[in-house]
């Protein structure tokens, strides 16, 4: 324990040399004169938060061993199984009831969290199944908001009309990009989507005619019941709303709940999709094509065309999600579309396990309803963010809820079989 | 034609600044072979802490020597930048060490995020401006009609990049230090088993990389007078642009593409609209990796089984 101590404390006096200069000292301006300020405490915090952490990082790790060991104990595989689609029931059947009994501030968060899941769903395809790391994710989520927002403002189509149009715009945008990129390695490929979101927001910014620049798209339809709007009143003339036609009351709540369900609706549709996909031929060969590119190239596969689906796939979830996004803000700009929000859904991915749908869905929960309920700690959101991420794949790279493949094994001991 | 020449001018200026920060991106690269996604926040953390020791010596000390002021001001933010880029490595990168490629990259994504918002907690998010320490400029051509403008500052920064780049070729070439650098870039477990601490080479090029561009971060908070907790991230895709623009993992192609990067945006910015240029940079970036991969200096890469 000595030897801990003492380089914990060493520890901590380099974090402290470090942050003197960020945390400590602050530049002050009053009128002309410029002064500087010296803030000790942040400094002190900082160096007993790394004094902390450097002592239990000892403890930590075999904690984290203890998990480890936990997780190889055998499952209960066939209870899990055979329970499968009535869980499943139970939960679709309590996300519908959920909202009518809910406040509307948190059937709003939770229609904002349902939009990280689609989102978390399309990237998981990408960057959990195929393996492509993409960092400009975002720019789908773009096409599809600005594609319902130019379509609904230019052609007057409604939002189930343009929902498969920025599906398919989407995915469109996504091939044309993939095509030539995805010869790339890994690496090379994050940064060039990287780059490629930053255009598509600088584009969105400054074709000023087109998209309203920094401005945005604003009054933006919400979707419509069967052509029966959410309103007070109806927007055109002779039109009927949903109160009027039911002869209910006139009830804001009723938009919000609809918009969930349209959002639980969706998602359930891509967890549908996806689940399909991926015990197709090309399914399996997104996930063949990520364990090992060689060998599915020397099967025969052609890499290209399996990675331009995948990406195609991700980039179209991604568009279905941002045309409900805009219809639900009924306001977009530039703002909403930063290399964060990618950072932000990457992170859903990482943490709830690469490859695995379910964590992908706990993860985007989390990720969406924690910075509500701490708004004190709102300052600190980001900065905790980043730190998770680098802790996570420290300890554990697989994420929270790892992807369990199926999988076959011959008996360990043949004898069991006779 | 002057208005060409003047473009150049700002073209080097600009690309100074980006050869300095490609070059901690193409060094890491070429040892092992991550993208340290970070080091645009590491210039940026340079900046500040080259804001604030310019501004300690000027109103706290009353230093007035500006020479004085510039040389104490590279050398704090050096000495302070490089343990950064030290801690980074060894807190978020070393314990990845030989694990798949996208894993350290997310690291350092992480790190990054971290890093620009532990400056905003502890430097607020607005910009911080100071006085220009060195004004004036030299101005050529007919007194009426456009006149090319070659400010001081200008001169400066290119006058210390060809000493820190200078510096850095004769280390990498000369030194037992430099030749242990080459040698990880080669063959990184066959340089350990001839007996090299290739941890210890490791830090190394972290540190050479964060104090190249805490060089880069001080001259552009002089030049630019402007900085906030942002700048790192756009300067530091840019650079990485450089980096593959001119060959990832060759030193002398981390220069040129940074030369040729900087022309590019300062051309984009004079004859198209100012706010497209980083899209240029951009596409340059895409254009480069789909006709060039390796970039112009690099040597390909074989993938091996």
């Amino acid at each position: 324990m000595p030897k801990h101590f003492s380089e914990a404390v060493w520890v901590a006096l380099l974090a402290g040399l470090l942050t003197v200069p960020i945390l400590g000292i602050q530049i002050q301006v009053e009128g002309i004169n410029v002064s500087l300020i010296g803030s000790p405490l942040p400094v002190l915090l900082a160096m007993a938060a790394v004094f902390v952490a450097r002592l239990l990082q000892a403890p930590l790790k075999a904690v984290s061993g203890l998990a480890h060991i936990i997780q190889r104990l055998p499952r209960p595989v066939h209870w899990s199984k055979a329970y499968r689609p009535i869980l499943l029931g139970l939960v679709i059947v309590a996300a519908v009831i959920w909202p009518f009994t809910a406040s509307r501030g948190s059937v709003d968060i939770a229609t904002l969290a349902l939009i990280y899941v689609m989102l978390g769903l399309g990237l998981n395809v990408v960057v959990g199944f195929a393996g492509l790391l993409d960092l400009g994710y975002v720019a789908f989520y773009a096409v599809g908001a600005y594609g319902y927002a130019l379509l609904s403002m230019h052609l007057g189509l409604s939002f189930w009309e343009c929902l498969p149009l920025c599906v398919i715009m989407a995915a469109i945008t996504g091939c044309l990009l993939g095509f030539p990129v995805l010869r790339l390695r890994g690496d090379y490929l994050a940064i060039v989507t990287l780059g490629f979101g930053e255009i598509i927001r600088l584009l969105l910014n400054n074709l000023d005619d087109l998209t309203g620049g920094p401005d945005g798209i604003g009054n933006i339809p919400k979707p419509t019941l069967f052509g029966l709007e959410f309103a007070r009143r109806p927007s055109t003339e002779g039109g009927t709303t949903f109160h009027q036609f039911f002869g209910l009351d006139y009830s804001g709540a009723d938009t919000i709940i609809f918009l969930y369900l349209v959002a639980l609706a969706m998602t359930l549709l891509i967890l549908y999709v996806i689940n399909r996909l991926i015990r197709m031929p090309v399914g399996r060969a997104w996930e063949a094509l990520r364990e090992d590119e060689i060998a599915c190239r020397s099967l025969g596969l052609n890499p290209t065309t399996i990675k331009l689906s995948a990406f195609g796939f991700g980039a179209s979830t991604a568009g279905f999600a941002g045309a409900f996004f805009a219809a639900r803000q009924g306001f977009i700009n530039p703002e909403s579309f930063t290399f964060i929000e990618s950072a932000i859904v990457l992170a859903i991915v990482v943490l709830g396990g690469m490859g695995s749908q379910i964590g992908v869905i706990l993860a985007a929960v989390a990720l969406t309803a924690l910075p509500e309920v701490a708004r004190q700690f709102a300052e600190y959101r980001m900065l905790i963010f980043g730190l998770v991420l680098v802790l996570m794949m420290i300890w554990r790279p697989q994420g929270l809820l790892p992807a369990t493949r199926p999988r076959l094994e011959l008996p360990a001991r043949a004898e069991a079989l006779r | 034609m002057l208005e060409f020449f003047q473009q150049i001018i700002n073209g080097l200026t600009l690309g100074s600044i980006y050869a300095l920060i490609a070059i901690g991106y193409t060094m890491v690269y070429g040892i092992i072979g991550m993208i340290n996604f970070a080091h645009g926040e590491i210039y940026m953390i340079s900046a500040y802490i080259g804001l604030l020791t310019i501004t300690a010596l000027t109103v706290q000390f009353g230093v007035e020597a500006v020479p004085l002021i510039l040389l104490l001001t590279l050398t704090i933010s050096i000495l302070v930048t490089s343990a950064y880029g030290w801690a980074i490595e060894r807190v978020a990168y070393r314990p990845l060490r030989g694990s798949p490629r996208l894993i350290p990259l997310i690291s350092a994504i992480g790190m990054s995020i971290f890093l620009q918002n532990y400056v905003q907690i502890g430097q607020g998010a607005r910009d911080l401006s100071m006085q220009p320490l060195i004004s004036g400029g030299w101005r050529f051509g007919p007194a009426e009609g456009f006149q090319v403008y070659l400010s001081y500052m200008q001169v400066l920064i290119a006058v210390v990049t060809v000493v820190f780049m200078t510096a850095l070729t004769l280390f990498i070439a000369r030194s037992r230090l430099g030749r242990a650098c080459r040698a990880c870039s080669q063959d990184l477990t066959m340089t350990n088993l001839l007996g090299i601490d290739t941890n210890r080479v490791i830090s190394l090029t972290f540190l050479l990389g964060a104090a190249l561009a805490a060089v880069a971060g001080v001259l552009v908070s002089l030049y630019i007078g402007k900085i906030n907790p942002f700048i790192g991230f756009e300067a530091g895709i840019k650079a990485f642009t450089a980096a593959v623009l001119g060959g990832i993992g060759s030193i002398p192609g981390a220069m040129l593409g940074g030369i040729i990067l900087g022309l590019s945006e300062s051309f984009a910015s004079a004859y198209l609209r100012t706010e497209y240029k980083d899209v240029v940079a951009f596409s340059l970036l895409v254009l480069v990796l789909l006709f060039r991969p390796t970039g112009l200096l690099g040597k390909p890469e074989i993938e091996k089984v």
